[in-house]
């Protein structure tokens, strides 16, 4: 199969191992690889403050380019969220309708895509560690993953997997929201901190690296031992 | 920036950093989430139980003109009189001029959000009636001079012993740290005014079209008392609270207990069809429904939203929602706190105004998903921010996404703005936490990432 990685701007920028994990266990499954250098953002930061024009004018050249794609695979929940569920309604009403839903229905978050298309939990991963889970909220609930990712870490060789207390309340990211409340921001992820740290994990693992970005931050600030890592990081895990 | 949206950002961050209240609010709801899944396991499928009540309240809220007119027309059938009131201050004008009409001094009045959103409190102590609130929590707040914490736990924010001081303080009554006797301590100051009081008021849960009912459901008895005691009973209800059938009460009473409290039915569910009928021995001599619309017909009128109009008023949705338990109930500075409070206000109190608690979110979705009623709350506040951006844009934040869009839209300059970044990078870092931080609302309390010397595109060109 022909898999489109749609990289977004963050990891492309901060988390560049994130997406080089992703295309070395697609091809290792023998799949083609398509890393488009002509789109970088899928449009969310200005969908979510209203600003839909400007989210338009950054998703117009993410469906042309992607108009071809077999599949597309996202490298975040969040933005396959953005493309698969928010671009038809950003749509809604112009001449890309049609074509905003053809995309949505060729778009997978990156762990969903490996279970539930691919039909894969073993990728022969072996990572020695206490680990816990944690759920992006677009993910969860715009897109409804909360076993595709359970289900590749179980099949992780030495690796044992401890759920935290309220594993589904948000951990305060919530893009341009962790920069314009920063004190609410905080006081979430410092709750979703203690849940996590309590499980006596060494590692924080999820399938959104935005709210890594937020929890990692946080924990880090406060010299916290507790370490995040995304998924795709530990299934290259050999 | 609206004076609300300073008040908003003062007061949450105060209460965002306060550990104590964030332990007080993670006990409380804890217990509840127990509670009400437990209650929810009690329904044969409570998905099914959630789509029902939607199209029950979409066919209610579709054909509101029919409903309402039904209601009216029932109830004045039975001797009850019915007032429209379209405006806050209609909604006063008409309870004052009933008080007055009676020659009333005193007024005891039971749990009622509407009556908090139209200042009714305020109103009748300006006018110099009495007024004393009969269900527990709002009494405590009531004495406290506070609005509720919380459309159905109105003073969840006070420990055992803050209440007991307020009594002490208030009531003279001695020092206790028994929940059970804190409320004989109330119950006994309460029950000499149902006896003395002139006019009774209640808000209402539903307001059954068919047969022309106002149902309230409550777990002290307060409300019964309220109603059943003084010779005039006035009820204000907002006008979405309708439902066609009786028969809907069968979901929707143990729907609202459940979802509200983890209960499985309220303690007291009563159904007032009118004042004291010939031949009856107790209630009302006189019975007044006020109805509220103070623009509820203006989100009636926006199709996209008018699903917020379907809320029954749990507060499942506050209870699950993270910026709800962080940043408490006052910080929002409106009657209706939380998801719903943050989609509805911007309608009912003004878009601009307002919008800040659309935007106070981090958009999980956690609140539409518990919505019994299912109300797609966290994309309504995605409307609410389109519309307010769309109406009055701030100049910055769009010229900002401009920029953006036509940096990301063309890959070389993209690609020279990260180089930039990079070589800034060690810069940024040298500065951070100073005033030259130029994201230093991230970096106050979180640290932000090296940027690696290498992007995913660079490496994947390189491999190329």
């Amino acid at each position: 199969m022909t898999i489109t990685l749609f990289i977004p701007c963050f990891v492309d920028t901060l988390f560049p191992e994130v997406g080089i994990c992703m295309v070395e266990i697609l091809e290792r499954l023998g799949h083609k690889v398509i890393c488009s250098e002509e789109i970088a953002c899928c449009g969310q930061p200005a969908f979510n403050s209203g600003y839909w024009d400007e989210a338009r004018q950054v998703a117009r050249p993410v469906l042309k380019t992607l108009q071809t794609s077999e599949a597309v695979v996202v490298a975040s929940g969040s933005c396959g969220a953005m493309l698969k569920v928010f671009y038809p309604q950003l749509f809604a009403k112009t001449p890309e309708a049609g074509e905003s839903h053809k995309l949505s229905s060729k778009v997978w978050e990156f762990s969903d895509f490996l279970v539930r298309k691919l039909e894969i939990t073993d990728l022969g991963a072996r990572f020695p560690a206490r680990v816990t889970f944690h759920d992006g909220c677009h993910g969860l609930r715009e897109l409804g993953i909360k076993k595709s990712p359970r289900l590749l870490l179980e099949k992780v060789r030495d690796l044992q997997l401890v759920e935290m207390a309220d594993v589904e309340t948000c951990c305060g990211f919530g893009g341009t929201f962790a920069a314009k409340f920063p004190m609410i921001s905080t006081a979430m992820g410092e709750v979703k901190c203690a849940n996590a740290t309590e499980t006596g994990a060494e590692y924080l693992v999820s399938n959104d690296s935005s709210c890594l970005m937020h929890i990692q931050g946080l924990l880090s600030r406060k010299s916290n031992p507790l370490k995040s890592i995304h998924l795709a990081e530990i299934l290259n895990q050999k | 920036m609206s004076s609300s949206f300073q008040q908003f950002l003062t007061d949450a961050t105060r209460v965002a950093g306060d550990i104590r209240h964030r332990g007080l609010m993670q006990t409380a709801l804890r217990k509840y989430e127990v509670a009400r899944d437990r209650k929810k396991a009690a329904f044969s499928d409570w998905e099914s139980a959630r789509d029902a009540a939607a199209e029950t309240k979409w066919e209610a809220i579709n054909h509101l003109d029919e409903h309402l007119e039904n209601l009216a027309q029932k109830l004045e059938s039975r001797g009850t009189k019915v007032h429209w009131a379209s405006t806050a201050a209609q909604a006063r004008e008409i309870i004052l001029g009933i008080i007055k009409s009676k020659g009333a001094c005193s007024i005891i009045k039971s749990k009622a959000m509407t009556a908090e959103e139209i200042h009714l409190n305020e109103a009748m102590e300006k006018a110099g009636y009495e007024v004393v609130e009969s269900d527990l929590g709002e009494y405590i707040v009531q004495l406290r001079h506070e609005p509720p914490y919380h459309i159905v736990f109105p003073a969840m924010h006070l420990t055992r012993d803050q209440i007991s001081e307020l009594f002490e303080k208030e009531l003279g009554s001695a020092p206790t740290r028994e929940p059970e006797e804190l409320t004989m301590i109330a119950r006994r100051a309460l029950r000499s005014k149902y006896i003395t009081a002139d006019i009774g008021i209640t808000g209402a849960n539903f307001a059954i079209a068919e047969t022309g009912m106002i149902s309230i459901t409550e777990n002290e008895g307060n409300a019964r008392l309220t109603a059943a005691l003084p010779k005039t009973m006035i009820t204000l209800v907002g006008l979405e609270k309708i439902l066609p059938k009786m028969e809907d009460l069968a979901l929707f009473l143990p729907m609202l207990a459940t979802a509200g409290a983890g209960q499985a039915l309220t303690c007291y569910n009563t159904m007032y069809g009118g004042p004291r009928q010939p031949g009856e021995v107790d209630g009302p001599e006189e019975y007044h429904v006020v109805l509220l619309d103070n623009r509820r017909t203006e989100l009636l009128a926006d199709p996209e939203q008018r699903d917020a109009l379907h809320c029954i008023r749990c507060g499942a949705c506050l209870n699950v929602c993270p910026i709800f338990r962080n940043v408490g109930g006052h910080t929002y500075g409106t009657t209706y706190s939380g998801p719903i409070g943050s989609v509805i206000t911007p309608h009912l109190r003004g878009l601009q105004e307002w919008k800040h608690l659309s935007a106070s979110s981090s958009l999980c979705g956690a609140c539409t998903e518990t919505c019994p009623v299912k109300i797609d709350l966290h994309h309504h506040l995605l409307h609410n921010r389109r519309n307010a951006s769309a109406s009055r844009p701030s100049f910055f934040e769009r010229k900002a996404y401009q920029v953006f869009a036509w940096v990301v839209n063309r890959p070389a300059i993209y690609r020279i703005a990260k180089q930039c970044g990079r070589i800034l990078d060690p810069i940024r870092r040298a500065v951070q936490g100073t005033v030259l931080d130029p994201v230093k609302p991230w970096t106050k309390t979180r640290d932000l990432p090296p940027m690696p010397e290498q992007s995913f595109k660079e490496w994947h060109r390189n491999r190329k």
